[in-house]
């Protein structure tokens, strides 16, 4: 046994040099045409050596290691504790939720304009992620293609914007609907293939969504994307210092008070808010109705589901088009407030990023995978350094997070009865 | 006569990617026999072998080793044993815990490994595109100089001649080598090959291991070809090898030969007399239509729902 712990350990140890050192200990340079290689400075070689000791250590101790942990106070107490009473949990939760939504509403008036805006992207990654969820997490449909509604709310808004001089709550409905209706063409034909095939048939949907967007020069602009989105209105009130549509007056001339840029930021994040809300809210109400729980029967048991009488398209083709339809509706925001759209928003990394939202959120929890959003948008923004690593924690973080707590950080709880283990 | 030479030239172009795609197909398609994945992070292997080759590459000619064959070989035994870590590695890591879960679990694990992997190069190696040399010039051309010129490389003859040498030496393994028969028992039943006393852990390993050094020849033969890679050129490659594999029947090693080819073709008939943006459209649309209609690809055998 200690034999073996140990060629195990050295093994282990040998794998780890093998596929660091090359790529980590010797950077290629590209000068002109001629590409030359050099040697990482020490302070890396070092670390990649602590790394080999630490992996060997780990490997020859690791059984004990393990039993230690296992052992550990923390995680023995909570596997025997009381999950609190439900009503009494409910209650708890929605007073908690009507206070951050009511500390939402007033805090953007009393921070720097560059805090409300990241605000408005996190409420935006809130509505593709719940969106998601339908999808992912409720429905068990594993989708990589997502961004490509969201493409398609942003585009229909931009394009109309455009061509046929609409404006942003015109375009709202429009966008969402558009996105919906190519989710229930995408989803009518593929729904039928199994989970891992439906995941790659999207991701390619995607693609092909992004490379015509990217070629079909005369409608969007190719890669130059398209400019000049208007910025939603209030009641026919602009709020840029000029009017700029016919009959519309401007918000601050109106109401009186000085022009200030901060008025549009602020009343872009109380748009979002209240969508992203609208959206919860929607969805909420979805999850216990009839049609919810057959997409968490589907989910669990497709075989069982179905002997029971449950359409399968019908119930997978309502959770697809549920979600693109809050894709559209979050795309559209989107391309408001960011004034410009092209391609480049709309690639494979952010349907990752959502996806690894509702992942580390807990799949199919909505207070999980809002406060994931919160989480992963804010969290890169704090630790500006930190930035370029921030991909590379996504992706270690989807992995670790899939071996050793695949419900999520907030896993969903729904009112259910537990049979007493018999001991 | 010149539609012709066109035709042929564009016939040889698609071969030579298609052979390529085939070789890292049969890294997902071995893959998904055994324990049923979509190994999501093996077009990252493929990007990582690729780099190693050049890192080799660039070493030796800083070391002053310039005769070719040496050098091609030492960059390709590098780069697999490198990818062979990495898959050894990546299978060890991210899919044996989460092995017999729910199927979105591994395959969202794949998912987080092909990015950090990605981010992984990308930190180390900065992400703009790197020139890769091309090692091999000439080849041999027909039709007159004035009109349309047929070009056969020896770069596309050498990938031709790797990759037949590769399916050659794997379809011996898998059919002679004892391991190569323990491989067979594990795909066709993996309860069953563990109580006839099979290490069906070493087995998957194994697999792991073959796919990714696969996906490493593939890596040093199309970093040669397109002169430049950079971290990113795994994803679509990997995406176009997984459409190879699915389009000859996932499951099927014959089928991921005939899949890459196809495709290949497919793809190099499109940028030929459509448009070379285009081809991306076209692959993952044959991609689509092949699951919608005929998910068992050309030559799977078709699956039965276990209740």
């Amino acid at each position: 046994m200690a034999a073996n712990n140990v060629r195990h350990a050295f093994f282990s140890a040998l794998i780890t040099l093998i596929i660091s050192y090359p790529i980590l200990g010797l950077n290629l340079e590209a000068q002109g045409i001629s590409v030359t290689l050099t040697g990482a400075d020490t302070s890396t070689v070092i670390a990649i050596f602590i790394a080999v000791i630490v992996v060997f250590v780990f490997q020859l101790f690791r059984e004990r290691l393990m039993d230690k942990i296992r052992e550990l106070p923390i995680l023995s107490a909570r596997a025997h504790k009381e999950p609190m009473a439900e009503n009494k949990r409910a209650k708890i939760e929605s007073w908690i939720i009507t206070g951050i939504v009511v500390l939402a509403l007033f805090w953007p008036f009393f921070v720097s304009r560059g805090a409300v805006d990241l605000a408005t992207l996190v409420l935006i990654y809130i509505m593709l992620a719940l969106g998601l969820n339908v999808v992912v997490g409720l429905a068990g449909l594993l989708d990589l293609g997502y961004v490509a509604f969201y493409a398609v709310g942003a585009y229909t808004f931009a394009l109309l914007a455009q061509y046929a001089d609409f404006s942003f709550w015109m375009a709202l409905p429009v966008g969402a609907c558009l996105a919906a209706l190519f989710g229930l063409v995408l989803g009518f034909p593929v729904l039928r293939l199994r989970g891992d095939y439906l995941a790659i048939v999207t991701l390619g949907f995607g693609e092909i969504i992004r490379i015509l967007l990217n070629n079909w020069t005369t409608l969007t602009g190719g890669p130059n994307g398209i400019g000049g989105i208007p910025d939603p209105t209030l009641f026919g009130m602009e709020f840029g210092r000029r009017v700029k549509g016919e009959g519309n007056t401007s918000f601050h001339d109106t109401f009186g008070i000085a022009y200030s840029g901060e008025h549009k930021v602020i009343f872009l994040y109380l748009i979002a808010l209240v969508l992203a809300v609208f959206t919860a809210m929607v969805i909420r109400r979805f999850m216990r109705m009839p049609v919810g729980r057959a997409w968490e029967a589907l989910r669990e048991d497709e075989i069982a589901a179905r002997s029971l009488g449950l359409s399968r398209t019908a119930v997978k083709l309502s959770a697809f088009t549920i979600g693109a339809f809050f894709a559209g509706f979050s795309g559209t925001v989107f391309a408001s407030k960011q004034g410009f759209i092209s391609p480049e928003s709309f690639v494979f990394l952010e349907s990752a990023i959502v996806l690894a939202i509702v992942v580390l959120g807990g799949m199919g929890s909505q207070i999980g995978v809002i406060l994931a959003a919160i989480a992963v948008t804010i969290l890169p923004e704090l630790a500006r350094e930190f930035s370029e690593y921030r991909m590379l924690i996504f992706g270690a973080a989807m992995v670790l997070m899939m071996v050793w707590r695949p419900q999520g950080l907030m896993p969903m709880r729904r009112i259910h009865i537990e049979l007493n283990r018999q001991e | 006569m010149q539609d012709l030479l066109y035709f042929f030239q564009q016939l040889v172009n698609g071969l030579t990617i298609g052979s390529t795609y085939a070789l890292i197909a049969i890294g997902y398609t071995m893959v998904y026999g055994i324990i049923g994945m979509i190994n999501f992070a093996h077009g990252e292997i493929y990007m990582i072998g690729a780099y190693t080759a050049l890192i080799a590459i660039t070493g030796l000619a800083t070391l002053g080793v310039t005769w070719l064959p040496l050098v091609l070989i030492v960059a390709l035994i590098c780069a697999m044993i490198v990818s062979s870590a990495m898959g050894w590695a990546v299978e060890r890591v991210a899919y044996r815990p989460v092995r017999g879960r729910h199927r979105l679990i591994p395959l969202i694990s794949a998912i987080g490994m092909s990015i950090f992997l990605q981010n992984y190069v990308h930190l180390a190696q900065g992400s703009r595109n790197i020139g890769f040399p091309a090692l091999i010039h000439g080849g041999f051309t027909f039709g007159s100089p004035d009109t349309f010129q047929a070009q056969i490389s020896y770069m596309q003859i050498t990938i031709f001649i790797t990759t037949l040498i590769c399916m050659t030496a794997l379809s011996v393994f898998i059919s002679r080598s004892r391991t190569g028969r323990a491989c067979r028992a594990v795909s066709q039943d993996l309860g069953m090959a563990n109580l006839l006393g099979i290490d069906t852990n070493r087995i998957i390993s194994a697999t792991f291991v073959i796919g990714a050094a696969l996906a490493a020849v593939a890596g040093l033969l199309l970093g040669m070809y397109y002169g430049s890679i950079d971290p990113l050129f795994g994803f679509i490659a990997g995406l176009k090898a997984f459409t190879a594999a699915v389009l000859g029947g996932i499951g099927s090693i014959p089928g991921a030969m005939l899949g890459g080819l196809v495709l290949g073709v497919a793809e190099s008939l499109t940028s030929g007399y459509l448009s070379g943006e285009y081809k991306d459209v076209v692959s993952f649309g044959l991609l689509i239509l092949i699951l919608l209609f005929k998910p068992t690809g050309l030559l799977g055998k078709p699956e039965v729902e276990k209740i």
